[in-house]
């Protein structure tokens, strides 16, 4: 399959997804997948390894709940405002942590994010542990009713279409090009005169935007906003996702924020409720161990062996 | 995943029940469904969850598993104590499982969110161990039953007679989070109302690892009452640490909330002595011994006070609906608040206008290694404090009975 | 009462012996991962949950085999080291060659099993495990009471901590270690058996977690997710150090215990926090870390 007929696949499939599963289920999925994607254009095409995303989906979240509770925006002006937080923070935390490579790149968005967190602690905006509730999801324009679970829906999937456009627009511009440049060798990037700091700055400031953007959404769908969101778990999870799904690829980060969030609902329902903790911990290593390329990875490398 | 994959029409049908609120007598979808929603399998996992599942399966079943000849369902979700999942899990057994009372609810962030969701829905809320008063204060709702204890039974109960004692100096650990907060700010009103005074306050951290530096502090503050406003593992640390310091040999040391399960995970030896407040003590009388032998045989360990109020309040939400006839919300809710609970767990017990289940609640003191006899001989009944002195008054604005 | 400023000079001398304790603890973790990622460039997150382990084979050995603290202190770690040898043996060679990322994702994995089914096998609220008898009581001090235990602690972690680095830097076994992971080809073709050296360190760096887990057992609580607060903590310590100083890791546990300790003695909310505050400072002025050498 090519490129373009997955993604017209992908549109088919989240025009009809709502009447087949439970609508706030898929806009779940939606939100992390538009999240891993965010994340996927840094670690899978940059090459940078973030252990501090959570800080901007959380952002987003609380930004955006703040100015529908507070201010009373209409739902597109309060995601605006999350998103337009979230790439404020990303440009601040961007600059700081590009300077550094690998390992430390990690650990400074780690650190930073750590930073964030404990702000989102204290701030009595935010309700603390209590997060912040009962958020209104408004009337999209003035006019559409957004509580009906429907109308959300759309909205969600269209932003989720728009963010995903975005990320595809970014890798395929020169501009990716020359992050994938500067992944697969730096010195020689530099040595053609590419100010790679620069250019890995402008890619985190993108994707902490688009992160910003599904915190934003989430809050939007759920209706509140909560610590979990901005705490370093979520960074972790958002690894999860990308690396199940694929890193480096397209599809990869939807495939395995849809697989991740559908083990989560999954398990908290049944029986193996006690178990999500190590079932998470056996997908991991089995990844590792098994699936380097994550299932699309390895679904590609399976297409291309059998049937060209 | 058989829960998603409801037709249009289901779904549909469902949601227009939801919104009409099913005013129609009789019971809704031809069945009464019970969610139990708690932390399944993190750090509040013992106080409530799979033991408030095995609780409410119980009370089903003693109840005898039907009422006004519809089958009695229970399901159960694990909301990893996070807000977004619980209150998504809740929003979908309402919308198209047709839930009727969500059971259980631990952690007070996911409380929050779900009694909105249930609220919205006209769906009653049977709290069993969230700890935060505002269910039945500022965020009350007259779709909320809370039972068990809150932070104002647990400081009116531990903080009172202490103060009585001539224990007049306090300093509060208390655990940096909103739980913690209100923990202290309700004992702190107690005290300053009672004569006391309150000497100082940190604010850990949760999840601090080492208190020693917090435990020093209070040694120099001169306090006669150290307080903790914590929980769980934050509470075991504390006091380990404070005994170990050798603050409990100048001071008083109180735990502002402590279940049977985090007492048992304490040396008798550091711990003997301490006085706290519960909701429910399995080892009380015969009545609550036999309840809780069958508790234990099934689920393997004594209950947790949340666990048997689990109990009570399903029996009591059950014999509503058959007095009411019908298993919508308003009207059973009505029922619930016009009948006294009275069971093995509700002892001179009402379900006040605002939800709040006013009971007796017990002063208990952890016993010493010599006094106990088994291994579930952790507590000795001190006082009984009557349900009004523990939970004080009602706000007004949340007398949803006079407000009608 | 002593006092300066206004500050109890009393009270802030006992916050700093406090936060020293703290830190031997710390150095005592963040030695075992400096190891671990100095001589192997393993990134270990199982590192806490490890840790846990060993605080939960103190319990079980004395609850179900009666083996006493001072017994378990010398075998856990060897258990624990053994369960590391066959964790990097079956586990982490075969990845050997990969990326850094994927033994860090592994092992993130390896500590959510671990951290699950303990909390599956003994419940969430911990268990208590008292003070040898040996060590219970203490000593008043002039400004504050020291509890033999803790005392303990700052020796014990020492002793160990001083042992490894002299062991590492300056013996001869140190060396063919330190040669055999930076040359691993040379040493080969000096019949020297690296497969076996590698594992054997990471076996003893793990037994190290062991070790602080039997250490922790009597002054915190046992209980599943004791080991994954502390991990990022500690990691962060080994990152200011300088991944891979083995000196660097003692010496910033050691400070860091101080720092934590004035912060929770000054601002306790952000006790937690404070390390991160440092290690974004120190990393931004001092790519390496402190005692780290530059790439």
């Amino acid at each position: 399959m090519t490129i373009n007929k997955s993604a017209v696949a992908l549109v088919a499939l989240g025009l009809v997804a709502p009447f087949i599963l439970y609508p706030v289920f898929v806009m779940k999925v939606l939100c992390f997948a538009l999240f891993a994607c965010a994340f996927n254009l840094l670690l899978g095409y940059v090459g940078l390894l973030s252990f501090g995303h959570a800080a901007f989906l959380g952002t987003g979240g609380y930004i955006t709940g703040y100015m529908m509770m507070e201010a009373g925006l209409t739902p597109e002006l309060g995601i605006l405002c999350g998103t337009a937080a979230a790439a404020t923070l990303g440009a601040v935390y961007g600059k700081l942590a590009v300077k550094r490579e690998g390992i430390y790149f990690a650990m400074v968005t780690l650190a930073l994010s750590q930073l964030a967190f404990f702000v989102y602690l204290q701030a009595p905006f935010t309700g603390g542990e209590d997060g912040m509730q009962g958020v209104p999801r408004g009337h999209l324009f003035g006019l559409i009713d957004l509580s009906d679970n429907m109308n959300m829906y759309y909205f969600v999937f269209a932003i989720f279409l728009f963010g995903f456009w975005v990320v595809n627009r970014t890798i395929h511009s020169p501009f990716g090009q020359i992050l994938k440049a500067i992944r697969e060798n730096e010195p020689r990037a530099i040595s053609l005169g590419y100010n790679v700091n620069d250019y890995k700055w402008a890619a985190f400031v993108i994707s902490s935007a688009l992160a910003g953007l599904a915190g934003s959404t989430k809050t939007l769908v759920f209706q509140l906003a909560s610590l979990t969101d901005a705490h370093w778990h979520m960074s972790g999870e958002v690894v999860l996702m990308t690396l199940l799904g694929g890193m480096g690829t397209i599809f990869g980060p939807i495939v395995g924020a849809g697989a991740v969030v559908t083990i989560q609902n999954y398990l908290s329902g049944g029986e193996l409720g006690n178990y999500i903790h190590i079932i998470m911990g056996l997908i991991f290593v089995v990844c590792v161990l098994a699936f380097r390329s994550g299932i699309v990875g390895e679904f590609n490398k399976f297409m291309k062996k059998n049937f060209s | 995943m058989k829960p998603m994959k409801k037709s249009l029409l289901t779904a549909a049908v469902a949601t227009a029940f939801a919104v009409s609120g099913a005013q129609a007598a009789g019971i809704s979808d031809d069945k009464v469904k019970i969610g139990v929603l708690a932390d399944m399998g993190g750090v509040y996992a013992d106080i409530c969850g799979k033991g408030c599942v095995t609780a409410v399966e119980m009370a089903v079943e003693d109840f005898g598993g039907t009422v006004l000849g519809k089958p009695i369902e229970v399901i159960s979700a694990d909301d990893q104590n996070k807000a977004d999942i619980g209150s998504a899990k809740v929003r979908e057994w309402v919308e198209s499982e047709g839930v009727d009372a969500v059971n259980g609810l631990v952690a007070s962030s996911v409380t929050g969110a779900v009694t909105k969701v249930l609220t919205d829905n006209k769906k009653i809320a049977l709290i069993s161990t969230s700890a935060s008063h505002a269910f039945t204060t500022k965020a009350c709702s007259p779709y909320n039953a809370h039972w068990t204890y809150n932070v104002v039974a647990l400081a009116n109960g531990t903080v009172k007679p202490m103060l009585d004692a001539g224990k007049k100096k306090w300093f509060f650990i208390t655990a940096d989070y909103a739980f913690g907060h209100a923990l202290e700010k309700v004992a702190s009103g107690v005290i300053n109302s009672n004569g006391g005074e309150v000497v100082g306050a940190v604010r850990a951290p949760l999840g601090t690892t080492d208190f020693s530096s917090y435990v020093l502090q209070a040694q120099a503050s001169g306090a006669d009452v150290v307080a903790l406003a914590n929980a769980g593992a934050d509470f075991v640390n504390s006091l380990k640490t404070a005994a170990e310091f050798g603050l409990t040999e100048t001071a008083d040391v109180a735990g502002l909330l402590v279940f049977t399960h985090n007492a048992k995970a304490l040396d008798p030896n550091i711990a003997g002595g301490m006085k706290l407040t519960t909701g429910f003590y399995w080892d009380m009388d015969d009545e609550t011994r036999a309840w809780s032998k069958r508790f234990k045989d099934r689920h393997g360990s004594i209950p947790a006070m949340g666990q048997a109020g689990a109990y009570s309040m399903t029996m009591h939400y059950l014999n509503a609906i058959k007095e009411a006839g019908t298993d919508d919300g308003d009207a059973v809710m009505a029922v619930m608040k016009k009948n006294k609970p009275n069971d093995f767990f509700a002892r001179n017990a009402e379900l006040r206008a605002d939800g709040r289940m006013v009971h007796d609640m017990y002063q208990v003191r952890i016993k010493k290694a010599e006094e106990r006899s088994n291994e579930d001989d952790i507590f000795a009944i001190e006082q009984v404090i009557p349900g009004d002195k523990a939970f004080g008054p009602m706000m007004d604005q949340c007398n949803f009975l006079a407000n009608k | 009462m002593a006092t300066f400023l206004g500050i109890n000079l009393f009270g802030l001398f006992g916050q700093l012996l406090v936060g020293l304790i703290n830190g031997s603890f710390y150095a005592l973790l963040s030695l075992g991962l400096a190891i671990i990622f100095g001589l192997l460039k393993i990134i270990n997150f199982a590192q806490g949950a490890l840790y846990m382990l060993g605080a939960f084979f103190a319990w079980m050995a004395l609850n179900y085999m009666g083996i006493n603290y001072w017994a378990a202190l010398l075998f856990v770690p060897l258990a624990v080291g053994f369960i590391g040898i066959l964790m990097e043996r079956f586990l982490l060679r075969p990845i050997a060659n990969e990326d850094h990322l994927y033994s860090l994702l592994l092992t993130f994995g390896l500590a959510l099993i671990l951290q699950g089914a303990f909390t599956h096998l003994y419940g969430s609220s911990g268990l208590s495990y008292a003070i040898p008898e040996e060590l219970k009581g203490g000593n008043r001090l002039p400004f504050m009471y020291l509890p033999n235990y803790r005392a303990w602690i700052i020796v014990a972690s020492i002793i160990v901590c001083a042992g490894t680095w002299y062991m590492i830097e300056k013996t001869k076994l140190g060396a063919y270690l330190r040669a055999g992971t930076e040359n691993p080809q040379l040493m080969q073709a000096f019949g020297i058996n690296v497969p076996l050296i590698v594992t054997l360190t990471f076996g003893f760096g793990v037994g190290l977690a062991g070790f602080a887990g039997v250490m922790a057992a009597p002054v915190y609580s046992v209980s599943p997710d004791m080991g994954s607060n502390m991990l990022i903590v500690v990691f962060a310590i080994v990152v200011i150090g300088g991944m891979g100083s083995i000196g660097g890791a003692i010496l910033t546990g050691l400070g860091m215990g101080v720092v934590e300790g004035l912060t929770k003695y000054f601002y306790p909310e952000a006790s937690t926090t404070v390390i991160f505050a440092v290690m974004v400072i120190v990393l931004l002025t001092k790519p390496a870390g402190l005692f780290g050498k530059e790439a």
